[in-house]
């Protein structure tokens, strides 16, 4: 029980109502984004259009996994259990894309 | 053994079960248990978004995700996608993490000054959560539906076979939050959530915001990306 109290007593250490609302707020405005830019066809042809992407992407996974995770505020522990096989996952991803995104010519 | 005797045995039972919580660390084992478990779930959704992105635009027939297509018969097809929905959908799935830390606040924070009435209610966010995460597979079975209305099942193409997969997979998890948000808000109803339950919840709420990042990745990697 004592854990559990523990766990109540950090729970000053997360993030207050007022930051939760404005991470949604930016969740919501980078999402919006997105969707602006997949209907703008001059930006969608331009090479910036996929890593602009990849980008807000990244960046709204980040602030989940640091805010509402609170990964920022937790344990070291939590966080290697959680990047190192995030890491792993997207070296695999990576090297899928390497050997097998090929296309065969003709 | 006398009754004083089986009173300390039992104390000291209960107090072995409570310390069975404890690991070497000083940390909670089910809150590592869930990070680990969350771990191994980026790499199983790691392979099937790498599985996805290897067969994109590989499929010889359509339907297909952004391009019209005429079969040989001369039917056309629209682009699947339906990106409209998949933002309402996204802006749901969304919300319904900031509705989760809500929930979690409120039952961390229980009985304390400034989370009175809504704000520390966490029947409510649990209930606005599970509604969210109902409304989320609501728009995905609509979407599965009129796939199929349009021709596109999970036989009739790469693209079929292996988008349906994935957001299958992710489907399923998020129909295992909201039972899982459903059973904590049942408890809640019988017995009430309070500090000392934070524990469950923070578990919950962490599988919760995972389904939530991978539908981020998803969302991007499969609808937005052409």
């Amino acid at each position: 029980m004592s854990n559990d109290r523990d766990h109540a007593e950090s729970a000053h250490e997360h993030p207050s109502w007022k930051q939760y609302k404005w991470v949604a707020l930016w969740l919501t405005l980078i999402t919006a984004l997105e969707v602006w830019a997949y209907y703008m066809p001059a930006f969608v042809a331009s090479r910036a259009f996929v890593p602009t992407l990849l980008f807000m992407s990244a960046l709204k996974f980040t602030v989940v996994v640091m805010f509402y995770m609170h990964l920022k505020y937790d344990h070291k522990i939590f966080r290697a259990l959680f990047t190192g096989p995030l890491i792993i996952a997207c070296c695999t991803l990576v090297a899928f894309l390497f050997l097998f995104g090929y296309k065969p010519v003709g | 053994m006398t009754v004083a005797n089986a009173a300390a045995v039992a104390s000291g039972a209960a107090e072995a079960h409570e310390h069975t919580h404890y690991t070497t660390t000083g940390l909670d084992n089910r809150k590592i248990a869930i990070w680990a478990f969350i771990g191994s779930e980026c790499m199983l959704f790691a392979s099937l978004i790498s599985t996805y992105l290897v067969y994109k635009g590989r499929s010889v027939v359509g339907p297909f995700p952004h391009e019209a297509w005429t079969s040989p018969t001369g039917q056309l097809f629209r682009p699947i996608l339906n990106i409209p929905v998949t933002s309402a959908s996204t802006f749901v799935l969304l919300m319904s993490s900031l509705f989760m830390v809500l929930a979690l606040a409120a039952v961390e924070n229980k009985g304390r000054p400034g989370y009175e009435g809504l704000q520390g209610s966490s029947k409510f966010w649990l209930l606005a959560t599970a509604l969210a995460g109902a409304t989320f597979l609501g728009f995905q079975a609509f979407e599965f539906t009129s796939f199929v209305h349009e021709g596109l099942t999970i036989r009739t193409n790469l693209f079929g076979t292996t988008f349906f997969t994935l957001t299958g997979f992710h489907g399923t998890h998020v129909a295992v939050g909201v039972l899982w948000l459903m059973t904590l808000l049942f408890i809640d109803i019988r017995r009430g959530l309070g500090p000392a339950d934070a524990i469950i919840v923070d578990i919950c709420a962490l599988y919760w915001h995972f389904v939530d990042v991978v539908w981020i990745a998803i969302f991007t990697l499969v609808y937005l990306i052409k």
